[in-house]
């Protein structure tokens, strides 16, 4: 391995496994998972509830901790990742605080990181303008539409310029109309700022869609069945779905769940 | 304005049953004064209507009724006797009076203000230990729940004497008291408030590395707000209770407390109850002034319902 390509290298999972201790006995959530999620890639993960991909987003943030194998994150274990301001977390609900206003929903991160107030006003006026919601910042979260709200998450979580973005199904409770049109500006973000994105979703054509490489997992216990690099272009307007490469990888990746017995 | 109407409705109702329970409750007094003063009575003799049923002497001396609503020691006052007494020893007395209410409610109110702000200020603190050290979770809660199942009409003899014992004396005794009672929904209010966040929200603080400090202050206190806001409201009502009791077993010549008692020691009912009145107004008062403050907060938040 060249040291090139070394340094490319965002995320390597090696025989992962992680048990849960429960009431009814362990449940093995992840179980010998292989990753490599080079810079600048938009990962998605895919697979029905339970099959871990969740709980793969959650290790990468030290939010679990695996109980097997090794992970690394910037060539870092994940504890000392998250200190480093590695990465930034995107859950399914937008969960600002009711009590701050958008502007100040997204200084949050910024002022537990101890920016300095002048650096503060600088990046929330950038990252509003980055998710679309100039004009914005006064309001109160209950001001906004839902998608308005996962949008201003989104800015949250962009705001301190981590180079890694871990969304757990983001647009999951929203309607499809939005879901596209927050998927497009998804896609033209992660052009403009060249981040790596990991993004769990439970739609094949969002993936699809929006993902340079999908991993396709399985439950009982938690694994990957099948990795697919896509084939698509970076440059996708909306109609790419009716494309014949784009029906083919979505093909792949139905057939990839269906190998891994996801619906018995 | 329907509202107005309902409530106004439920207002004659009560004063209605009120002059109502008046006249059985008084007749036996109202009868002995008018026999002494000539008037027949059926059956005469204080003696032969003692053992009377009350309703049965109002069929007899229909006459009488009238005056169970305007005896000098009624066993019940009628509604206007309260008011009445109410008026003058609030408006028509000076404040430096010591018959006046405003004044004896002033004693009570500074009680009831620093044992309140004593427990709510104890509330917050032991809440906001609960929440953080599972040890004092275990160790405190159950002891704050044993302390409010003790009645305090027992307890507040014994915190004045051992307080006095130790030279304190004064308006201290009855915070002491009035603190005791508020406390306990303070803490009950914010312990559920400061852990009302869910696990997502802390989630999103561990991916920022935040503090303990930092999730206390930019998240579990604002959150608490509502709770704390509610505990409030029960707490300041407890805090006016407890300084009502604690100035009973002192033997305290001010306050509303030790109106309570003179009335009672002089059989003066009408004094009684304008003293019992002047309490529920001011409680009403104090637990209107916590909801305009949570109103206004709670705005201020953007978090107004």
């Amino acid at each position: 391995m060249s040291n090139e390509s070394d340094s490319q290298v965002v995320v390597e999972a090696k025989s992962l496994d992680l048990t849960f201790q429960t009431n009814d006995g362990p449940v093995q959530a992840l179980k010998d998972v292989n990753l490599t999620i080079n810079k600048g890639d938009f990962v998605s993960f895919i697979g029905p509830s339970g099959c871990g991909k969740t709980t793969f987003l959650r290790v990468l943030a030290a939010l679990e901790h695996p109980t097997g194998g090794t992970v690394t994150v910037n060539g870092m274990s994940p504890d000392e990742a998250r200190r480093k301001r590695a990465y930034g977390y995107v859950f399914q609900a937008a969960g600002l605080y009711p009590w701050r206003t958008i502007a100040k929903n997204i200084r949050l991160p910024l002022e537990i990181m101890g920016f300095s107030k002048a650096e503060q006003e600088k990046r929330v006026k950038d990252v509003l303008q980055l998710v679309d919601l100039e004009g914005f910042g006064d309001k109160h979260p209950w001001q906004l539409s839902g998608g308005m709200q996962q949008r201003a998450s989104i800015a949250r979580a962009l705001a301190f310029d981590a180079d890694i973005l871990l969304m757990d199904e983001p647009f999951g409770a929203l309607d499809e109309i939005v879901r596209d049109h927050l998927n497009e500006q998804l896609l033209e973000l992660w052009a403009r700022t060249g981040k790596t994105i990991a993004f769990v979703t439970h739609s094949i054509p969002e993936a699809v869609y929006l993902s340079t490489k999908i991993v396709v997992m399985s439950p009982r216990p938690g694994r990957i069945t099948d990795v697919i690099e896509s084939p698509l272009p970076k440059e996708r307007p909306l109609d790419i779905r009716d494309s014949r490469e784009f029906l083919e990888v979505a093909h792949r990746v139905r057939e990839g769940l269906r190998a891994g017995h996801a619906y018995d | 304005m329907k509202s107005l109407i309902a409530v106004l409705t439920v207002v004659g109702v009560l004063v209605v049953i009120w002059y109502a329970a008046c006249v059985p409750m008084n007749i036996k007094g109202v009868l002995t004064e008018a026999e002494r003063a000539g008037a027949v009575v059926v059956p005469e003799g204080a003696r032969e209507r003692r053992n009377l049923g009350a309703f049965g002497l109002v069929a007899g001396n229909s006459f009488a009724i009238p005056a169970t609503w305007s005896q000098k020691r009624p066993r019940l006052p009628a509604p206007h006797q309260v008011a009445i007494e109410l008026w003058q020893t609030t408006v028509m007395k000076k404040i430096t009076s010591k018959r006046s209410l405003v004044h004896h409610a002033w004693i009570t109110l500074s009680a009831t203000l620093l044992g309140f702000g004593i427990g709510t200020g104890l509330g917050i603190l032991l809440a906001v230990g609960v929440v953080h050290s599972r040890v004092m979770d275990m160790s405190v809660m159950p002891w704050a729940i044993v302390s409010q199942t003790i009645p305090i009409i027992a307890l507040a003899p014994m915190i004045i004497v051992v307080l006095y014992s130790i030279g304190v004396q004064g308006v201290l005794p009855k915070a002491v008291i009035s603190a005791y009672l508020s406390f306990f929904p303070v803490v009950v209010g914010m312990v559920k408030g400061l852990r009302s966040p869910d696990m997502m929200q802390l989630d999103l603080l561990a991916t920022y590395h935040a503090s303990k400090p930092q999730g206390f202050w930019k998240l579990r206190l604002p959150a608490s707000m509502p709770y704390l806001f509610t505990s409030l409201k029960i707490g300041i009502a407890a805090s006016l209770v407890g300084a009502i009791v604690g100035e009973l077993p002192t033997g305290a010549v001010a306050g509303l407390g030790a109106r309570l008692l003179a009335g009672s020691y002089y059989g003066q009912t009408v004094q009684i109850w304008s003293a019992l009145f002047m309490a529920a107004i001011l409680a009403a008062c104090l637990v209107g002034l916590v909801e305009v403050i949570e109103r206004v907060t709670l705005k201020r938040m953007g978090m107004a319902a």
